[in-house]
């Protein structure tokens, strides 16, 4: 332990961040684990047991030479391995325009998927389309998938007139019923135990649906982990639990949320099948995930995968991490740029180019471009206008009670 | 005395119970090396070491269930949720066990938690970063229940929060962190020049259970607190009436005598607070009131509250009562 003052005893441990601003960040270099190190087990008839080397190793498929290989080779086709690209490239350059339009007001509050934009879009394209999503905010990456609407997404981001749900929660709190897309909710963990209890009613219903979802590092300190890895343990539905280690939680460390250094290996003490996935890695992704969801299909019950990253940028807009952490590490993070990683893959494969690329960056800026300035006709958060104010006492309950209905009259808008 | 914002006058009120009590431990989602996300513990962990001021894993739950064992075994621990509406996870903890330890062990335990947690809108924040749960707490006999107002009473009531044997549940109001806020989202003022600002550097307490009257005034007794004492005082001054205006600074156990004194006085009395009215505290002061000061109402009480709803995002203004909401109701106390 560090900074002990005396009388305190050494067994009681405080654990700190590896680096902190000022010093050099260290992740050891590259990889270890190679593709092709792991075998890809039977999803049915595999136990956990069988997922032990899975859960302490790193499954990948995308080599430091851009090459795929290994048993957890997809063999997407280039039209697809393209369109996943496309949908990264779409979320970081989205992303990318809704910082901007915080910084001049026009939305409160934003957060990026700066870093980890394989994990939402590889892991939805696995999926079949009328699955359930149960996002964390770092996934709004799966309504880009299902083609959400940009104006839409904008307008909810803005607050104005035409936000579906009607300016009442946070920026990047979307909720997209058509796309199975569960409304997200500040309060960390609450979607990874109710994802559990979707999926079991897909079963009780005798349905072939699956439920995927998603909670960070930090998070899995909280109880709703718990209750969800040992509800899926106990019932076995076809659901996907997956914890995203992007090695922080704001400003504290992994370290703080385990003692360990593995959070894979945790679902075997769940007796759940469990894998850890180099989540920078497209194809690994993609993989893992039509591995869980065959699983799912076959009434085999939950996959439990660490997404293995880092978090490139910042927690959110209200965020410095310059205040508790070097600024530029990420640029040595052994798994580099997922996007980078699936260019250079197609490039290699003779699929895509540089000059590709270009265009494509270029289309997309524009088409977002345009989606923000449609959106804005609607209003905006710095100029408005916004849903009306009566919108505060509707939905509330299914129809508005008398003292609901009083207060509404009694603000008179 | 030092002129001081609310995060600093925290953050002094806390170096000073590290200092000047070794048992004193802090801990928090945040709050270590970082400072926490509203700065309030900037600077300690450094100054006291890791021991002493540590982050959390991200589980409040977990957070108040090793503050009530920390306290239990003679250590005074001083934890924060990161915001008051993250505090539902560690409300098992808090009703079932920290709230009734004490009583349920004949007095063979106890537990001097304090646990602190910012609350209240005005900052954009939605559902989740805007609620005001202190009537969930005041429901809850065994805790303590203090919400602090300006930085003066900020530090002098952490003080005595800590050093009260019996848990307490401490509210901040976010949005006066830097400044008093009167209800105009336009209008920013900092704590600069505020009489409230001055702060006395080293120990510094304020009783609990003691209110605070504002301003004095024969006409109406107006009674909030938090971030609502800036907006009443606002809402007085634009109802043109000598209202009286009292900032209740410990909900439970409250200042009983001061409010019957002041209702006795004026006759009429309006209750502001931002959560929503029902069952909100103002219920109970409002039931109280009139037991005790019933021959000398003029006119009904009057309340003024957040609505029935859930917090909004974009229109938080037409959520947060504003200073013409209460002045109207002022006025319309002096109409009967
Ligand atoms: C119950 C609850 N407590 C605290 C917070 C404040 N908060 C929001 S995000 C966050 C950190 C989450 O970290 P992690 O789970 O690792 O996810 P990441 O942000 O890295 O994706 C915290 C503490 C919250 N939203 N909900
Ligand atoms: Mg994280």
């Amino acid at each position: 332990m560090s900074g002990n003052k005396e009388g305190a005893l050494d067994t009681y441990t405080v654990p700190t961040a590896p680096f902190r601003p000022g010093d050099e960040a260290d992740f050891g270099g590259s990889w270890k684990e190679q593709p092709g190190d792991l075998n890809r087990p039977d999803p049915i008839d595999c136990n956990s047991n069988d997922t032990y080397d899975h859960a302490h190793g790193l499954i990948r498929v995308l080599g430091d030479d851009n090459s795929a290989s290994g048993d957890w080779n997809p063999d997407l086709d280039a039209e697809e391995l393209i369109k996943g690209l496309e949908l990264m490239m779409r979320l970081r350059i989205f992303d990318d325009r809704m910082i901007k339009m915080q910084r001049t007001g026009k939305l409160s509050f934003y957060m990026r998927s700066f870093g980890e934009e394989a994990i939402a879009i590889a892991q939805t394209m696995a999926l079949d389309d009328t699955d359930w999503i149960f996002p964390s905010y770092r996934q709004p990456g799966a309504q880009f998938v299902r083609g959400r609407d940009m104006v839409s997404m904008i307008c909810h981001c803005i607050g104005n007139t035409e936000d579906n749900i009607r300016g009442r929660q946070m920026p990047v709190h979307y909720s997209w019923k058509e796309g199975y897309f569960i409304s997200i909710s500040s309060p960390v963990g609450t979607q990874f135990s109710q994802a559990v209890g979707v999926a079991m009613a897909s079963a009780y219903k005798g349905e072939d649906q699956a439920t995927i979802t998603w909670l960070g590092d930090g998070t899995s300190a909280q109880g709703d982990f718990h209750y969800g890895l040992n509800f899926a343990s106990v019932f076995k539905p076809p659901v996907i639990l997956n914890v995203v280690n992007n090695q922080w939680a704001i400003s504290t460390h992994r370290n703080l949320a385990t003692g360990g250094s593995n959070f894979a290996a945790r679902g075997l003490a769940y007796d759940i099948p469990s894998l850890r996935v180099d989540g920078n890695d497209f194809l690994a992704l993609y993989s893992v995930t039509k591995w869980a969801r065959e699983r799912a299909r076959a009434g085999k019950g939950a996959t439990y995968i660490e997404v293995y990253t880092y978090r490139a940028g910042a927690h959110s807009s209200s965020d410095d991490p310059s205040r508790y952490r070097p600024g530029d590490e990420f640029k040595c993070w052994p798994g580099g740029d997922p996007v980078d990683r699936l260019k250079n893959h197609l490039i290699s494969i003779g699929a895509w180019s540089e000059e590709k690329n270009a265009e494509l960056t270029e289309k997309i800026d524009s088409e977002v471009m345009a989606a923000y300035k449609e959106a804005c006709k609607f209003g905006d958060l710095a100029s408005g206008p916004y849903p009306p104010a009566s919108t505060i006492f509707t939905e509330v309950y299914e129809t508005v009670p008398w003292h609901v209905q009083e207060q509404r009259e009694e603000l008179g808008k | 005395m030092t002129e001081m914002n609310m995060i600093q006058s925290l953050n002094s009120a806390l170096d000073n119970a590290l200092e000047t009590d070794k048992n004193v431990v802090i801990f928090g989602e945040d709050v270590g090396y970082f400072g926490g996300v509203f700065r309030v513990t900037d600077g300690l962990q450094e100054k006291h070491g890791d021991h002493r001021v540590f982050d959390a894993p991200l589980a409040e739950g977990g957070i108040a269930a090793i503050a009530f064992g920390m306290g239990l075994n003679g250590l005074r621990p001083v934890a924060e949720i990161q915001f008051a509406d993250y505090i539902f996870p560690a409300y098992d903890q808090i009703v079932n066990e920290i709230a009734k330890l004490r009583h349920r062990s004949g007095g063979e335990f106890s537990t001097p938690v304090t646990i602190r947690t910012p609350a209240g809108g005005g900052i954009k924040g939605g559902h989740h970063h805007s609620q005001s749960p202190e009537s969930q707490f005041t429901h809850t006999p065994g805790l303590k229940v203090v919400y602090c107002s300006n930085p003066n009473n900020a530090k002098g009531l952490l003080t005595s929060s800590i050093e009260c044997n019996d848990p307490v549940i401490f509210f901040e109001p976010k949005r006066c962190y830097r400044g008093p806020f009167y209800g105009d989202p336009h209008n920013v003022p900092t704590w600069k020049g505020h009489a409230k600002a001055d702060v006395p550097e080293g120990h510094y307490a304020i009783p609990l259970e003691k209110a605070d009257i504002v301003m004095e005034g024969d006409a109406c007794t107006v009674i909030a607190w938090g971030a609502m004492v800036h907006v009443a005082e606002q809402g007085i001054r634009n109802s043109g009436i000598n209202a009286e205006l009292i900032d209740l600074q410990t909900l439970v156990p409250w200042d009983r005598d001061t409010i019957v004194n002041s209702v006795r006085k004026t006759g009429r009395c309006v209750i502001v607070h931002e959560a929503p009215k029902t069952s909100g505290f103002g219920a109970e002061m409002s039931a109280s009131i009139q037991e005790r000061c019933f021959w000398h109402l003029e006119a009904p009480i009057i309340r003024v509250t957040g609505w029935d709803t859930p917090f909004p995002h974009t229109t938080e203004w037409d959520y947060i009562p504003s200073p013409e909401r209460i002045a109207e109701a002022i006025k319309k106390t002096q109409e009967a």
